[in-house]
């Protein structure tokens, strides 16, 4: 057991617990953050996508105990912010969404990639998402999502 | 195109989902929530000896086929009941049910269930088609290993094979695929405060679960609520699995009291549950002097696996699209799903025509190519028109718009014009695929088995409530099936409220599954509508009931011979592919996908587009990736880093187009869509491959090692 310090959509936690514990657990188990979905348990997928200090990262990856002093971004804390709602917007627009299960994932993928290259080509996106899997879109639309996203948000990255 | 209904709006669940707020099974909160382990079969085909569970700790129970109420049955009800929730003294496939752990600790549930010791008298195992019709170690089932042996014949196939110049065999493979819906199978079981047993799960068919779940606890199917979660894609995955599921957890839930969740993790869900039926099918083409086709012999044979649950009907709707789209004379065909030791084959988008469709699309090619003629020449002659006679002697009832569709998609595609600057053997080619799709259950399966029922409410509030049990799982229907009840009625979208089902408060309008949610309750749900609108200034309230009855005119379906009209109604489509082949590595790059379909109207052009996206890269993922293979009854793949989907990068952007062509008894003339947009990419996608290499390619997925073959071989 260990006291891990850091901090989830902006909100401090202290929390005990064994420190190889998942983040993607003690996010759904123990802090009800169900945005954060399990897709395949071993960083193929992309559905439990997370923004730690900035870094896209899949929190099925990552043990608690190398979190102290991390700042951890969840789709639950994206989607209150203006960047997270064009994405969500621009995912609306563009049909970027059949099942969801992949979605949030496909959210946090999409505003790491706009925060380091806010005008992004399509070869560009289809990179940056590529860590995200996707079985019902075929991806087109949500690389149309991205895309619109990044042209209707222009200035908020 | 009624522009008003295929205009696209907003999806009502694009931002719910997006955002991580939308509830799929896992999300749901349980208060004192147990989890369940299944234990299950090492061997493929064994008796079990004994079982014996290690002593458990306090608050962890082992529960079996003894704990199933008197009354109830030790078998899952789905079409068939072959199928049993807990290992009946045999077991007949690796990762078989024979118990299941219950207890709060999921560690320690794992930790329990290696300590499970089975003792197993091993019999000899069956591991493919082959060794199923050479009745190794005996039969699994029945006499001779087939769960169903069907023969079609049109015309007069015995004298075109009498007059022929020369007759061609050509073998087609398909292989297994595994669906990877993104959110694994979920199902939780409780018994509710009024003393039901409720079930929430994630799927397709919630009054198929509620079926199997009364038929083995021995209660009226009233005493089972079925509550539908938010469902994170299912492709067929999720048509019958969840009754496999949700029994034996049941069964624990009724014992223990608690409330039971049963979450699959990846490797699990790979690893145990059902996946598309590989097929063989093999063709003797009868062709006179000049190279007409006078007649084909056709076998079609599926891998099964160990229980039947609905191989036939899987059966049924291969033999039924191994024609494709094409009018041939004189055909015989021998279709047979074979028992194995495998896991059990079941529902994966398309239902068998995929692996139909694949067969002949494959197999005109290879005709084209050994007798010289250009390949949409050939397939051109035979294109199916309006009133010719179908390979169950039933008719096309409506305009074959395929001669549009092929133009369309040449002028798209370039196809013709590529076709000839392309030189076979050279690295490029172009491939083109001819498809169709029926809609709705096979044969008489709508009027005599589901007999779907919608109903709608307006309330006091003035809302609407649609009653239906057909379910969002990806596919758009909670923004399709609004926008046909809010049109018919005048209202906005919004003023329609369409749950996720509940068994207690919808009626059974059939499961969501064989393009049939939107082709046939979609138009009950015009149709009731219609009648609401009528009614609408009776009451405060107002509640209509619409019931399915099969269009007029149909050719009789004659269940024991096969023999009628198959589906009233078909969707259509090309599909053109452009490759490039690596000529040191064999890897293929996708240089363009185009596609046209036609699916009557399209409800909304974004959804039905997203479909044609999805099921074509699906498709694609079939024929050249998705290398699934099962060495001694257990798949070698068994994560998602070994057994590889799409991403972002393998396949460039899809361009599609739809010709518009109404179905009278649709909604707003509207087809189904969701598994004709399967049917077409693996055919033209080989296609393109076997130009590019010059040599016939006979089989899916079509992985640099094959194509390593075909070249060493030369033509195959």
């Amino acid at each position: 057991m260990a006291t891990i310090n850091f901090s989830i959509n902006g909100t401090s936690h202290a929390i005990d617990t064994d420190p190889l514990r998942r983040l993607l657990d003690i996010l759904r188990e123990d802090l009800k953050l169900t945005g954060v979905k399990e897709g395949c348990g071993e960083g193929e997928c992309g559905a439990c996508s997370v923004l730690k200090d900035g870094v896209l990262v899949n929190s099925c990856m990552i043990p608690i105990g190398t979190c102290e002093g991390s700042e951890i971004i969840t789709p639950e804390g994206l989607r209150e912010t203006v960047q997270g709602k064009a994405i969500i917007d621009a995912y609306g627009e563009s049909g970027a969404v059949q099942c969801g299960f992949c979605t949030p994932g496909m959210m946090m993928a999409t505003e790491a990639l706009l925060r380091k290259n806010p005008s992004p080509s399509e070869g560009e996106a289809r990179e940056a998402l590529s860590g995200n899997l996707c079985r019902c879109t075929g991806y087109d639309m949500i690389i149309d999502g991205v895309l619109k996203a990044a042209e209707r948000g222009k200035g908020l990255w | 195109m009624n522009k008003k209904i295929s205009t696209s709006i907003k999806r009502v669940d694009a931002g719910i989902k997006t955002g991580g707020a939308a509830r799929y099974i896992g999300d749901i909160p349980f208060d004192g929530l147990l989890y369940g382990k299944i234990v299950r079969s090492s061997r493929a085909r064994a008796t079990i000896k004994s079982v014996s569970v290690p002593a458990l700790p306090e608050g962890y129970y082992y529960i079996d086929a003894k704990d199933i109420p008197s009354g109830g049955r030790n078998r899952i009800e789905m079409i068939k009941d072959d199928w049993p929730v807990f290992a009946d003294e045999q077991v007949r496939f690796i990762g078989e049910t024979i118990g299941l752990l219950v207890g709060p600790d999921r560690k320690e549930l794992n930790r329990l269930r290696d300590e499970v010791k089975v003792e197993y008298e091993d019999l000899t195992p069956v591991f493919s088609i082959e060794e199923a019709e050479a009745l190794k170690g005996g039969p699994i089932h029945g006499e001779d290993n087939t769960y169903a042996d069907y023969r079609l014949q049109k015309g007069d196939p015995d004298a075109a094979f009498a007059k022929a110049a020369r007759v061609i065999e050509d073998t087609v493979r398909t292989g297994f695929q595994e669906h990877i819906y993104m959110e694994p199978q979920g199902v939780v079981a409780r018994t509710e405060d009024d003393g039901k047993l409720g079930i929430f799960f994630s799927g397709q068919c919630p009054f198929y679960v509620r079926h199997a779940v009364s038929a083995t606890m021995g209660v009226s199917e009233d005493q089972v609520r079925v509550q539908q979660a938010v469902t994170g894609g299912a492709f067929g995955g999720k048509e019958h699995y969840p009754d496999v599921i949700s029994t034996p957890l049941a069964v624990a839930a009724r014992k223990i009291g608690k409330p039971i969740g049963l979450f699959f993790d990846r490797v699990e869900d790979i690893s145990f549950t059902p996946k598309r039926h590989p097929s063989v099918t093999h063709f003797k083409t009868a062709l006179d002097e000049d190279g007409h086709i006078l007649g084909m012999d056709i076998d079609v044979r599926i891998d099964a696996g160990a229980y039947e649950s609905c191989s036939m009907v899987v059966l049924q709707r291969a033999i039924f699209s191994v024609n494709s789209v094409y009018n041939i004379p004189n055909v015989k065909i021998r279709g047979r799903a074979f028992a194995t030791n495998n896991v059990p084959s079941d529902a994966y988008r398309g239902f068998g025509a995929p692996q139909g469709l694949f067969a002949m699309e494959a197999h005109m090619s290879h005709l084209a190519r050994a007798i010289n003629v250009d390949e949409l020449k050939l397939k051109k002659q035979y294109l199916l028109k309006q009133g010719d006679v179908t390979i169950t002697n039933g008719r096309i009832h409506e305009e074959v718009k395929l001669p549009e569709i092929i133009q369309r998609i040449d002028d798209m595609s370039g196809y013709s014009k590529k076709l000839k600057e392309h030189t076979p053997g050279l690295w490029k080619g172009i491939g083109i695929s001819l498809f169709n799709h029926g809609s709705g259950f096979t044969g008489n399966g709508e009027q005599e088995i589901i007999k779907g029922v919608v109903k709608m409410r307006k309330r006091a509030d003035g809302l609407v409530d649609l009653l239906v049990s057909n379910v969002e799982m990806g596919q758009g229907l909670q923004t399709t099936f609004r926008k046909i009840a809010a049109m018919v009625l005048e209202l906005p979208v919004d003023s329609v409220i369409y749950n996720d089902p509940n068994t207690d408060l919808v009626p059974d309008s059939g499961p969501t599954c064989a393009s049939r949610s939107i082709a046939v309750v979609g138009y009950l749900v015009q149709e009731a509508a219609k009648k609401l609108k009528d009614r609408w200034k009776e009451s405060d309230i107002v509640e209509v009931r619409q019931q399915y009855e099969p269009p007029e005119g149909l050719v009789p379906w004659d269940q024991e011979n096969l023999q009628g009209d198959a589906y009233p109604s078909y969707g259509w489509g090309a599909n053109v592919i452009e490759v490039e082949v690596d000529p040191l590595t064999y890897e293929v790059t996708t240089k363009g996908i185009w596609a046209v379909h036609d699916v009557g109207v399209a409800i909304d052009e974004k959804v039905v587009e997203g479909q044609v996206d999805g099921g074509i890269i699906q498709a694609l993922g079939y024929g050249s990736l998705e290398k699934l293979e099962v060495k001694e009854g257990r798949f070698q793949q068994k994560t998602m880093a070994d057994y590889t989907i799409p991403t972002t990068m393998d396949f460039p952007k899809i361009k599609s187009a739809l010709v518009d062509n109404p179905y009278e008894y649709g909604p707003f003339g509207a087809k189904g869509a969701g598994e004709l947009v399967f049917d077409g990419a693996a055919a033209a996608f080989a296609d393109a491959v076997q130009m590019a290499i010059n040599g016939d390619v006979k089989q899916i997925p079509v992985t640099p090692e094959y194509i390593m073959e075909v070249r060493e071989d030369g033509n195959n």
